[in-house]
């Protein structure tokens, strides 16, 4: 198909279904947590506005766990049906780690979700809100593993190969690999963080439209709060992740940087834009500030890092692609951290929720974090080629033998189902939040825990229509 | 160290495999049945019997591809991408099924019967395909180098195509009956009339599969009728007649938990029938477990893991079953 390769067109697959897949879990990760704190605040405060909130999340939660779930699905297989000779290979460290990601995580996902979910009048507050718990502890756990294994393919370690297959010598330092922490904290208030800017959007989009309630001034105020605090602790954290990256994988940071070659005494410029050139070994058109290149990944005025030209070109990642996935990256986070400073303003001046620019800009700002988290990790993982198990094993020798046919007409099935499925679900999602938060409409379960009947599992779009008594118990 | 841990492993992986096709069969065969369900209430009540469990019972496939990269490497390797087709058709029809338990709750009324037919066509696609796979793992792959080198299409034989639509009926047969456990009233009783032809297609298969399967290897006709060995297996095939009597008795009596429990037993000893004939390979026909196995560091590693959480996981996903006990009502449950 177009004259691609089977190793291309492999790459395109993997990359393809799982940039569709990360979206959901990372919305997952972040909404789970939301509904654990807002189910807590409930019982704690009383206050039906958390309720109304849980009820209101929870099913745009469930819609979204569904995709997360079945695209996933396709994941644990896709290692072994398109890259059979990685898992042959590197099987005996990735595989530990996603069985236990199924036993801790999933497994505690799936268990506890029916009774997150439908439970609702079927067991004790108490309980209910532990059930909730166990879910959103289940994301954490599920990201932990998923990036150790993730993070063993950029920083290998503690292991050795033997008879071409690789053996683990030493699982802590196995999970623990040099850019796991790195990696784990950037990944999970990456989740945290875009979860709160779909939120604040939801919220800023019905104040806009002059649907002004309690709710949704509350999840508004909440989203706003979490981009305030979280915006400024990410760009610490990908500053870290950067120079732990510099010092385990400096091609990857040349070509973030288009940095080709030092200039001999002086500091590196901060290329600002620029198209890197990957024939001619340098970065054209570029807009550059001096020194603080060497400022920022040195931390002094006339450090040096590795240029892309030092490596052989057979070493290079693709610089034209992780140079801009990276600035796209950077820049939504500062327009992010520019909304949460915006917001503290606002609220300073007690004008938060009146419509404004501001609402404007947070109603745009809703799809950023995901998209400054599918930026990032293509950073991450275009800059770790061509390298599979960086360092260790090459992508071209991982990949399956089959033919540019057969991945072609998978990848056309792949592409139109995804986008016809995960596109429904994904408007399905935006028309509850459409519908808002804290009406009279919306499915407020009975607390009597007499009630012998179970009205509602709160968390459908369409309990009116079935048995609208069942949903007055509230 | 003293364990067999290829054997130990083998045990848990085929238990897993075994939790997921009694649990995701039943919900794959309410996928099934729908189409002989016209009632939008009780299609509705269908979908409501499962829907709080199919996402932990689906876990246990995700379990199986997940144990058997990190203990069988190379059986992950060559299986998988000897079975890359009918393994893509799978998952296409486990997406279109998954998401239309969700869906079809919040489409718009003109968009339901859409989803009610993604969940039709994703079951039965999801179903087959499964039934595919497992026939050409009977059949067996063909090795080389440590890596499949057969062609894409191998797994395409008259048998996988009959293991296919084996694997739809017996599910079928899973889904009638769990609604009989599960329902009452007249979808009760459309279970119990469709129950006893499915129960003796399900018989018919089974019969087949095991005539032919020794036919087509010699080496499995040995370990079956080869002295002593019939005697031990024996029982194998007197338990599935006297389970089919049970189930078409149970079906046609007032039992409501005994026809699920009684086709679980004949799904058992089907599986059990297939342990036999298999054994040891992990790649049909010639790599055996301890071959395919991982180094000892990483089952080992694993093997702590899964002892010491299974039982949990097997608790609470009880819990869960309990907590949603009892028959679902019309208009209650899901929404």
């Amino acid at each position: 198909m177009f004259g691609l390769t089977a190793l291309e067109l492999a790459r395109i697959q993997f990359g393809f279904t799982i940039s569709f897949h990360i979206i959901f879990p990372a919305i997952t990760i972040g909404l789970a947590s939301y509904l654990a704190v807002l189910e807590g605040l409930w019982l704690r405060k009383k206050d039906t506005v958390y309720r109304d909130l849980y009820q209101f999340w929870s099913k745009i939660f469930a819609v979204n766990f569904a995709m997360g779930v079945v695209s996933g699905l396709v994941m644990a297989y896709q290692f072994g049906t398109n890259w059979s000779y990685f898992s042959s290979f590197a099987g005996s460290i990735t595989g530990p780690l996603l069985a236990y990601e199924v036993l801790t995580a999933f497994f505690l996902e799936a268990g506890f979700l029916g009774v997150m979910l439908f439970g609702w009048n079927r067991v004790g507050p108490g309980l209910h809100f532990f059930a909730t718990l166990m879910v959103a502890i289940g994301t954490l756990i599920s990201a932990t593993w998923i990036l150790a294994s993730n993070s063993w393919m950029q920083t290998p370690q503690g292991f050795e190969v033997v008879n071409n297959v690789v053996v683990p010598v030493n699982w802590f330092e196995v999970i623990f690999n040099p850019s796991f922490p790195y990696r784990l904290a950037h990944m999970t208030v990456a989740a945290f963080l875009a979860t709160a800017l779909f939120v604040g959007a939801s919220g800023a989009w019905h104040l806009l439209r002059g649907n002004d309630n309690p709710c949704v001034r509350k999840m508004f105020s909440m989203a706003m709060w979490m981009v305030l605090i979280v915006s400024p602790i990410q760009i610490f954290i990908g500053d870290l992740h950067g120079l732990n990256t510099l010092k385990y994988q400096p091609a990857k940071i040349a070509a973030m940087e288009g940095h080709w070659r030092n200039e001999p005494g002086a500091g590196a410029p901060l290329i600002l834009f620029g198209w890197p050139d990957m024939e001619a070994e340098k970065t054209r058109y570029k807009v550059e500030i001096p020194r603080l290149g060497s400022l920022i990944l040195t931390h002094s005025l006339d450090g040096q890092y590795q240029g892309l030209s030092e490596f052989p070109r057979e070493d290079r990642p693709d610089a034209t692609i992780v140079f801009w996935s990276f600035r796209i990256m950077v820049g939504l986070g500062m327009l992010m951290l520019l909304l949460g400073v915006w917001s503290v303003w606002l609220r300073w001046r007690r004008n938060l929720f009146a419509p404004s620019g501001f609402l404007r800009f947070a109603t745009w700002m809703g799809p950023s974090g995901l998209v400054a988290l599918l930026a990032g990790w293509f950073t991450t993982e275009i800059g770790r080629q061509p390298w599979l198990v960086y360092g260790v094993m090459r992508t071209a020798d991982g990949v399956s033998n089959h033919s540019a046919l057969a991945l072609s007409t998978t990848l056309i099935v792949f592409i139109v189902m995804y986008f016809a499925v995960f596109g429904t679900g994904v408007s399905y999602m935006l028309k509850l939040v459409a519908k808002g938060p804290g009406e009279s409409g919306d499915a407020s379960p009975s607390d009597d825990p007499g009630q012998a009947r179970r009205p509602a599992r709160p968390l459908s779009a369409a309990p009116d229509d079935i048995d609208p008594a069942l949903n007055q118990g509230g | 160290m003293g364990i067999d841990l290829p054997l130990v492993w083998i045990i848990i992986i085929g238990f897993g495999l075994m939790m997921y096709v009694i649990m995701d069969g039943f919900d794959l065969g309410i996928g099934i049945l729908f189409p002989f369900v016209y009632g939008r209430e009780d299609r509705d009540v269908m979908i409501n019997s499962v829907a709080p469990v199919w996402d932990g019972n689906e876990t246990w496939l995700v379990l199986g591809g997940a144990a058997l990269l990190a203990v069988f490497p190379l059986a992950y390797a060559v299986i998988l991408s000897a079975l890359y087709l009918p393994l893509m058709l799978m998952l296409a029809g486990l997406i279109w099924r998954g998401v239309a338990f969700e869906f079809r709750f919040k489409a718009d009324e003109s968009h339901k019967t859409f989803w009610d037919k993604a969940f039709i066509w994703g079951s039965y696609i999801a179903t087959f395909s499964q039934g595919l796979v497992l026939g050409a793992f009977i059949s067996g792959f063909k090795v080389e180098g440590g890596a499949y080198a057969g062609g894409l299409l191998d797994w395409l034989t008259p048998f996988s195509l009959f293991t296919g639509v084996g694997l739809v009926v017996a599910y079928a047969l899973l889904g009638a009956t769990w609604l009989v456990m599960k329902t009452e009233g007249h979808l009760q009783q459309r279970m119990r009339r469709l129950g006893r032809p499915i129960t003796l297609v399900v018989l018919a298969t089974i019969v087949i599969v095991s005539l032919w399967t020794p036919f087509a290897h010699p080496d499995i006709a040995t370990r079956w009728f080869a002295l002593p060995n019939l005697f031990y297996f024996a029982p194998v095939p007197l338990l599935v007649l006297l389970a089919t009597w049970g189930l078409l008795k149970s079906l046609g009596t007032e039992g409501h938990a005994a026809p699920f429990l009684l086709s679980l037993g004949l799904l058992f000893l089907g599986y059990t029938g297939l342990a036999i004939s298999l054994w040891p390979n992990i790649i049909p026909p010639a790599i055996s477990i301890w071959e395919a196995a991982a180094p000892p560091q990483s089952m080992g590693f694993t093997l702590v893991g899964a002892l010491f959480i299974i039982p949990f996981i097997l608790i609470y996903t009880a819990w869960s079953y309990y907590v949603f006990r009892g028959k679902v009502k019309a208009g209650e449950g899901y929404h």
